[in-house]
């Protein structure tokens, strides 16, 4: 039975890694779309979000199969929970992916354009992501605990894309809607970091076996 | 896990003739917890459970070093009265072994045995102890029947009911369920959760997820030696130590 069970294991394990390089590889387009104003690439995103959440809930069933048939323990068992939670955090993270480039459309739409610089907090978010699904390819606890620490400067940037833009709504009261468009990016971004923080936390308890979520 | 402490075992050693099959094993049982021994074949687990109401004692050529204690009476002391031993600590095998008698006969026997001459008392507690095992209402009608007659499910709740009625401290169980069928395994899981309140359960399986749905405490065992003994829940998901993960996972045994 351990054969096949490590089989099952292993094959999860080369489906999650997939599904995080497919949401890695789509954030990071989201954000080119948007720096170069490319809308049929946004148009795209939003299309395709469709193959992410066939691709989660084939996860989510692979992992359920293997909880029924084998009732995995110790490290098996925590390798499955991390990875059904890591599987629902990679889906929210296309979810945001598609949001922005929803928000890019409708700014895009508007002649006025409104702008706001977000390559410095796109950066954090997208190396977060990637830090932690390196994290959880390598079994890096140290690299997991270091993306906890990095949630924090986004969360900084997304306050001060807020400041800057009620600053920009007093200044410009007929821009209102696009400027709470363009600030809604910064808050998809924020989320994005906070679920990348949830993949790491998710790795530090499958390596060490504690749930440190709240602590 | 914090306790009273039922029966322990300091540094015990068992001997099959030259061969050692257990090597200084130390357990603290506590009491009214329901501790399951895990282990590859030939680990010594069953060796183990068997020298604590001394039923290695009928092998010939066997010796045993270091403590085995029930409260504060030493299990091995030579002015200790075997029979009384096993009435405190009871024990059901893997094979189901009803006596080929009556269903009634079958608990009374141990009463009867015991001393008990009183007819009322004696149907008063083979009641009691078929309702404790919860066979009582498959059987009450049919008790004077031969127990040979029960499916093997039935049997082995009867052979539980048998060791309940003399009113053991200890109940020791080696491989309980391991020839029933899911749903008699079922039935005998509850049983174990119901008698835990009352009584101290020592449980020997090959079904790991048995020990980890019926016990409070587990101790895994490797060529003779304990290797680990942990609360159940945190040996299944986070054993302390590599070999024990390595066991429970299935990547050696």
């Amino acid at each position: 039975m351990s054969g096949h069970l490590q089989r099952e294991i292993e094959k999860i394990k080369t489906n999650i890694l997939s599904l995080g390089a497919m949401v890695e590889d789509r954030f990071q387009r989201a954000i080119y779309a948007v720096k170069t104003g490319d809308l049929a690439l946004a148009q795209k995103i939003i299309d395709t979000d469709i193959e992410i959440d066939a691709c989660e809930i084939e996860v989510e069933e692979e992992c359920l199969k293997i909880l029924a048939l084998y009732q995995p323990v110790a490290m098996d068992l925590r390798f499955l929970v991390a990875v059904i939670k890591i599987n629902n955090d990679l889906e929210r993270i296309a979810d945001y992916a598609a949001n922005i480039a929803k928000r890019f459309k409708t700014s895009f739409k508007d002649p006025r354009k409104f702008k706001y610089d977000y390559t410095t907090m796109a950066d954090q978010a997208a190396k977060m992501l990637r830090m932690s699904l390196d994290a959880l390819v390598h079994l890096d606890v140290d690299m997991a605990y270091k993306v906890r620490d990095m949630d924090k400067q986004v969360n900084i940037m997304r306050n001060d894309a807020y400041g800057s833009m009620k600053k920009d709504i007093q200044l410009h009261p007929e821009m209102v809607n696009e400027i709470i468009n363009m600030y809604l990016i910064s808050r998809h971004l924020e989320r994005i970091g906070d679920h990348t923080t949830n993949i790491a936390e998710e790795v530090i308890y499958l390596i060490e076996g504690e749930i440190i979520r709240h602590s | 896990m914090q306790g009273i402490i039922k029966l322990h075992t300091q540094n015990l050693d068992f001997f099959y003739g030259n061969f050692q099959a257990l090597h200084q094993i130390s357990i603290k049982f506590l009491q009214n917890k329901v501790t399951a021994l895990i282990g590859p074949s030939g680990c010594g687990k069953s060796t183990y459970l068997r020298c604590l109401n001394r039923m290695n004692d009928l092998i010939p050529g066997i010796k045993v070093k270091g403590r085995a204690m029930l409260g504060t009476e030493d299990i091995y002391d030579p002015s200790i009265d075997v029979v009384s031993l096993r009435r405190r600590v009871g024990m059901v095998f893997q094979k189901p072994n009803p006596f080929p008698k009556s269903i009634f006969e079958n608990i009374a026997y141990g009463l009867k045995v015991n001393g008990v001459k009183d007819r009322a008392k004696i149907t008063a507690i083979v009641e009691k102890s078929l309702k404790q095992a919860a066979i009582w209402d498959e059987v009450k009608d049919r008790l004077n029947e031969t127990a040979l007659g029960l499916s093997g499910g039935q049997q082995q709740r009867l052979c539980i009911a048998r060791a309940l009625a003399v009113d053991p401290e200890v109940l020791l169980m080696d491989e309980p369920a391991s020839a029933l069928d899911p749903i008699a395994t079922q039935k005998i899981e509850e049983l174990i959760a119901e008698l835990s309140p009352r009584l101290t359960i020592i449980i020997v399986t090959h079904n790991m997820q048995q020990a980890a749905r019926v016990s409070d405490r587990t101790a895994f065992f490797y060529m003779g030696k304990l290797i680990e003994l942990n609360d159940t829940d945190t040996l299944f998901t986070k054993p302390e130590l590599k070999q024990t993960e390595d066991y429970i996972t299935g990547r050696f045994g």
